[in-house]
């Protein structure tokens, strides 16, 4: 749909690492009893992976469960489907006391590839960014300088960030900054 | 005068030359050289001028304890003051300029202040200045506020950039002397995982200088192999030019690493603020020698000793032909042994001890050194630098046994453990009476979350002297750590050095140590703030026990070197003065940062663009293409007006408001607070939450409701629409929306937990626009899709569909008073869907319009804003809100306090509409003054402006404020008095009462 466009328009800027919008993505809120049977079997019959466990991620960035909080969790999808799965779960799920919203727009996903992505965000997030301490399969909320954000890293070693729309903008001039070729720390090149 | 030396120079690289400029002249240096010890090779004994007096002042130190080097260092968007020569590596084109003094460092006026010392002891400025009351103001302040600080302020804003990085290790270990190198290796040998930082340029520390052999081999082999196998390992990260900046609760530290300061790189970040969380920290930070107190002590040409080794050795400088050691203690001979090995003259080496035997006094007698026991320097002489001492006996008042001419005079007081770091975050210290010093008291260190120590120290900042037992120490504490966070380590055997056997040193606080008045004036103790020995003596003669209050009435240890030099035998004087133990006296509390790090390093990337998070809505960037006049609305950027070529902001406003109330406008609404609130009990949340009775409303219907604080202040306000019977939608304020939203949670988590309710800030999954005026449904049907008619539609309804090519939930609510649809769409549709709306807009003249073009239609309307009409004292009933508020509900929050004596007061001030009696436009903030004054002598008043607007529609001003018993007063009229100097006091602006809805009072327009 032409209509649709994400906050960073598809930006993208090569530092050390590369800093990318990954642009617009499916993301439904669902809030409830984490531990109920016919709850995680709506999720995961929805996202076609198993249910996190905390402050864990299963399945991909574009079919996958995050973890939020003890009664939340985050479902990826593609952005054009995410409006009929929001109706599909919240039929499933009718009767039992649970909310599901679709966030898709309200928040931007971006994309640290090559180079350093444990480097630029450990600049920015106090969060433990080691290999070893962030591995794939954790999601690992926190802050990145002044804003919320959410981030994981996958099996390739690329980075993936979830922030809040309004500051899309400055998520990605933050990222940038940290980026800068020459900046290099040379930290993480450690084992 | 100092020099180069032709040998030695094991820091320099004397294959290449590099040039800078001192007070604009040309000087050479190599590469390898600090700034001081290129100062130095280039004869400029004179670097600066201190404080108060003036005094001329020359380098003292080698490192980052210097006092007196400090320069204006750099130029424009480079340029930092107070940079120390001595931690400032040379670069090609370096230019720096010395502080301090007019008009310039050789002839400065200040210097007359060193005549009046007498008259300017400690403290003078509490018993001056003080008469007539005026001159303060206006003679004095502004004088001491020109000659106050020693460095010029930047004027341009800084060029460089900054970054910061955080890490999480097991071991930190502070220092990259012998002993941090010792501690490291031991650390991570057992696979924990280990940093280890050194804030000068090179590893090593001391003891290169100091000339030990360790393991066998030369210390500088010896250190060059260590760290080389240090940074083969993969398990431990080493850093150079790392300073550790502090030591803050449960093993968090701060590292100020200089990235390109030794070799500016512009569009590089300068300095790197490292961000650690450590299990255990090892500070093997050393120690710094002290100066001796003799009269004189601050002559450029003083230094410490082993600081003229280092530029010895390291820089291959000489500070003079000609120089005299002065010491209580063995440590300073080597100073007098390296002197010898150079080439140099040591006239005499001036032991303040009655006696002392020892290998090391032996190899400096052996060298045909002069050593004179039980001696001290009276005064050293020379007007602007040094050229000779006068000898006296150290136990007498001075009298002068021999004259000897000298350049230099190499003085040790005794070294004091650099116990800062260890300090900042609680850890105690032990007064060593045999070494005269304060070291770490390994029993009560620092603690962290479960009472467990998280610092130790290794090496002579335990107070540790001979190398061997250093480096036996260090691996010792490397190995502990190690275990601490949860390693097993192996017991290997550390390196070694041959044993070393001292004298005692005999600590000597004043020298001689019955000097009289007049040469305790001259005994220096803070170079930089210009106090004396006579000054701390003063203090406690007026009375001064405590040391924190002696240091702020002396300011000892006040200035840039945070009392480095000056701490510990300021102490020391004061406890003598008062009778007492040094350790009953103590030491002022040590506070981070070790030494001065940057702002920019602070700030790391928060500047600029990236200085705050700016939160832009889905249609921004077509608001700033189109004249936007940008409001900041807490992080938010809202268009205040979008400004046409040609108008003012004024004229802006008002052809906006014209043309929304006569045609048709847009607002981008995307800001409101939307919060998804859902559960059985939601609508039973909802009722404790708000003023209203919000269970009852129907789904498809919206209700404007009011928020209370539990002191029943009114909070926050919004449209609430019903969704369905478990489902609300809150609006809320901009401003409101995250605090309502934790508002929400906060009662849910804490005080209903059982309540069976979740809630979303759906802020900004939606962009939201008003489609506000007469043409708006035409417009909206021009889009068509959805059925806008009254019937289906009526005001304060909501409904779900489709308008043009886009999904939309429509509210029809009206903040202006006009006819108006709020339209929320998916965000990521929201600039497709002003654009539409643009597009279909054009044939009804439509404009966009801003904030300001908002505020002034709900105020022709009556319309109460939170942050106008509300400033945490108002309640709902102030405001005439008395509808909104439920009699039917048992309980809501602010329900009891609304209750109380005052909030019921008859004689409350209560919203009403202001009008001048001239048209003008009442100033904000105005107040109504009542006869006569209270209490205070100050004027009664009886209300007060709330909002005020040019109204373009009525072509007057108005405006809405609280007025005591104001709706029952309607047609009084009001005095406003001006404010604004001599011509406008006793002028007032007149204002009826009148109601405040001034347009539209029966609200037809927005019910077509």
């Amino acid at each position: 749909m032409s209509n649709v466009v994400s906050a960073l328009k598809g930006a993208s800027y090569q530092g050390f690492t590369r800093v990318s919008d990954s642009g617009a993505r499916g993301m439904i809120t669902l809030r409830g009893d984490l531990s109920s049977a016919a709850l995680q079997k709506a999720a995961c019959d929805l996202a076609g992976c198993d249910f996190p466990g905390k402050l864990s991620l299963t399945g991909t960035s574009e079919s996958g469960l995050c973890w939020m909080s003890p009664d939340e969790i985050l479902i990826l999808c593609a952005y054009d489907t995410a409006h009929a799965a929001t109706a599909q779960l919240t039929e499933v799920l009718k009767g039992t006391h649970d909310l599901v919203a679709n966030v898709s727009d309200a928040r931007a996903m971006l994309c640290l590839s090559g180079g350093d992505p444990r480097e630029v965000l450990a600049k920015l997030s106090p969060a433990d960014t080691a290999p070893g301490a962030l591995e794939p399969g954790t999601l690992r909320r926190s802050r990145l300088a002044q804003v919320p954000a959410a981030f994981w890293i996958d099996e390739t070693g690329t980075a993936y960030v979830i922030c809040f729309r309004s500051v899309a903008q400055y998520v990605f001039d933050i990222l940038k900054s940290a980026a800068l070729p020459g900046s290099e720390v040379g930290f993480f090149d450690l084992a | 005068m100092s020099t180069r030396l032709a040998k030695t120079g094991r820091l320099l690289n004397r294959d290449r030359q590099i040039e800078f400029t001192f007070n604009g002249k040309r000087m050479t240096g190599h590469p390898g050289d600090t700034l001081a010890s290129a100062l130095l090779a280039n004869g400029q004994t004179l670097v600066g001028r201190s404080f108060k007096y003036h005094r001329p002042r020359g380098i003292v130190a080698s490192g980052a304890e210097e006092p007196n080097a400090l320069v204006n260092l750099g130029k424009g968007g480079q340029f930092e003051p107070n940079q120390r020569a001595t931690t400032t590596e040379l670069f090609d084109g370096l230019t720096a300029e010395s502080q301090n003094h007019w008009p310039s460092l050789e002839y400065d006026i200040g210097v007359l202040n060193n005549y009046a010392s007498r008259v300017m002891p400690a403290g003078f400025y509490y018993k001056t200045f003080m008469a007539p009351a005026p001159a303060w103001k206006h003679v004095f302040e502004p004088i001491i506020r020109k000659a106050a600080g020693l460095g010029k302020a930047p004027k341009d804003r800084d060029a460089d950039i900054y970054e910061q990085f955080h890490v999480h290790v097991d071991v930190l270990v502070i220092g990259g002397g012998i002993a941090g190198i010792t501690a490291a290796q031991s650390a991570a040998a057992s696979g924990a995982k280990v940093m280890l930082i050194e804030q000068t340029a090179h590893w090593g520390g001391r003891a290169p200088v100091d000339g030990a052999q360790i393991d066998g081999m030369d210390t500088g082999e010896w250190v060059k192999n260590a760290v080389e196998r240090l940074d083969q390992k993969d398990n431990i990260d080493v850093r150079t030019r790392c300073m550790g900046a502090g030591v803050y609760d449960h093993g968090y530290v701060l590292a100020y690493e200089r990235l390109t300061d030794h070799d500016p790189q512009p569009g590089l970040p300068r300095h790197r603020l490292w961000k650690i969380r450590a299990k255990q920290v090892i500070t093997a930070t050393g120690a710094i020698e002290r100066p001796l107190s003799f009269a004189g002590n601050d002559l450029p040409g003083v230094m410490l000793a082993s600081a003229v080794r280092d530029y010895v050795e390291n820089w291959a400088v000489s500070p003079g032909d000609r120089t005299v050691v002065v010491t209580n203690n063995d440590d300073a001979y080597r100073t007098a042994i390296t002197l010898k090995k150079a080439g140099l003259a040591v006239p005499v080496i001036i032991d303040a001890r009655p006696q002392a035997d020892s290998p090391l006094i032996r190899s400096a007698r052996d060298l045909g050194i002069r050593v004179e026991m039980g001696k001290a320097i009276a005064k050293v002489k020379g007007r602007r630098k040094v050229e000779g001492i006068s000898l006296a006996m150290q136990a007498g008042e001075g009298a002068v046994l021999e004259e000897i001419a000298c350049d230099a005079v190499a003085m040790s007081g005794g070294w004091s453990p650099v116990v800062h770091l260890w300090s900042h975050c609680g850890g105690k210290l032990i007064w060593d009476d045999a070494m005269a010093h304060f070291r770490p008291d390994a029993t009560r260190p620092p603690t962290g979350a479960q009472g467990q120590g998280f610092v130790r120290v290794a090496g002579i900042a335990n107070g540790v002297l001979s190398t061997t037992e250093v480096l036996a120490d260090a691996a010792k504490q490397g190995r502990t750590a190690a275990e601490e966070a949860g390693f097993t380590a192996e017991d290997a055997a550390p390196p070694t050095a041959a044993p070393e056997n001292q004298a005692p040193m005999t600590p000597v606080w004043i020298m001689p140590q019955g000097a009289d008045i007049k040469l305790r004036q001259k005994m220096w103790l803070d170079y930089q703030n210009d106090v004396k020995v006579s000054d701390v003596q003063l203090a406690a003669r007026e009375g001064f026990e405590s040391v924190e209050h002696t240091k702020r009435y002396t300011t000892l240890g006040m200035a840039t070197d945070q009392g480095k030099l000056s701490n510990i035998n300021g102490l020391a004087v004061l406890s003598k003065a008062l009778n007492a133990e040094i350790p009953q006296v103590g030491t002022t509390t040590f506070r981070p940062p070790y030494t001065p790090i940057s702002m920019g390093a602070i700030a790391g990337e928060a500047r600029g663009e990236i200085f705050q998070p700016l939160r832009r809505t889905p249609m921004h960037d077509w608001h700033e293409a189109n004249g936007a006049f940008w409001e900041p609305v807490g992080h938010w950027r809202r268009p205040y007006c979008y400004k046409r070529a040609g108008e003012t902001t004024e004229q802006a406003v008002a052809r906006e408001v014209k043309n929304t109330r006569q045609g048709l406008g847009f607002l981008d609404a995307s800001t409101l607070g939307k919060i998804l609130v859902k559960g059985p009990d939601a609508g039973k949340f909802l009722d404790m939450l708000y003023t209203n009775m919000m269970s009852s409303l129907k789904p498809g219907r919206c209700r404007y409701g009011l928020m209370c604080s539990e002191n029943g202040f009114l909070s926050d306000d919004g449209v609430v629409a019903r969704i369905d019977d478990e489902t609300f939608l809150c609006h809320t304020t901009s401003g409101g929306a995250d605090r309502i939203h934790a508002h929400m949670e906060e009662w849910l988590q804490t005080e209903w937990w059982d309540w069976q309710v979740y809630t979303v800030n759906l802020t900004e999954q939606y962009a939201q626009v008003a489609v506000v005026g007469p043409k708006a449904r035409e417009a909206l049907d021009l889009l068509g899709g959805m059925d806008m008619s009254e019937e289906t539609l009526p005001f304060m309804a909501w409904a779900d569909g489709q308008l043009g090519d886009f999904k939309v939930r429509v509210y029809r609510i009206s903040f202006s008073g006009e006819l108006s649809y709020e339209i929320a769409v998916d965000a990521h549709q929201g600039q497709a869907f002003w654009d539409a709306l643009i597009e279909v807009g054009r044939e009804f003249d439509a404009m966009p319009y801003g904030t300001e073009a908002l505020h002034i239609m709900r105020a022709e309307k009556g319309f109460i804003m939170i942050g106008d009409e509300t400033d945490g004292t108002v309640i709902p009933q102030d405001l005439g809100l008395d509808w909104a508020i439920s009699k039917k509900k048992t309980d809501y929050l602010g329900k009891r306090a609304q209750e109380r004596p005052h909030m019921t007061d008859p004689k409350r001030w209560k919203l009403v509409g202001l009008e001048t009696l001239d048209g003008s436009v009442l100033p904000d903030g105005a107040y109504a003054v009542a006869p006569g004054k209270n209490a205070n002598g100050q004027r009664n008043t009886q209300g007060r402006v709330t909002s005020t607007y040019h109204s373009p529609t009525l072509n007057k001003g108005i405006a809405i404020g609280l007025v005591e018993r104001g709706p029952d007063r309607m047609g009084e009229v009001l005095d406003f008095p001006k404010v604004g100097g001599p011509k406008s006091s006793g002028e007032v602006v007149q204002a009826r009462i009148v109601n405040p809805v001034f347009f539209d009072p029966e609200g037809k327009k927005q019910n077509v």
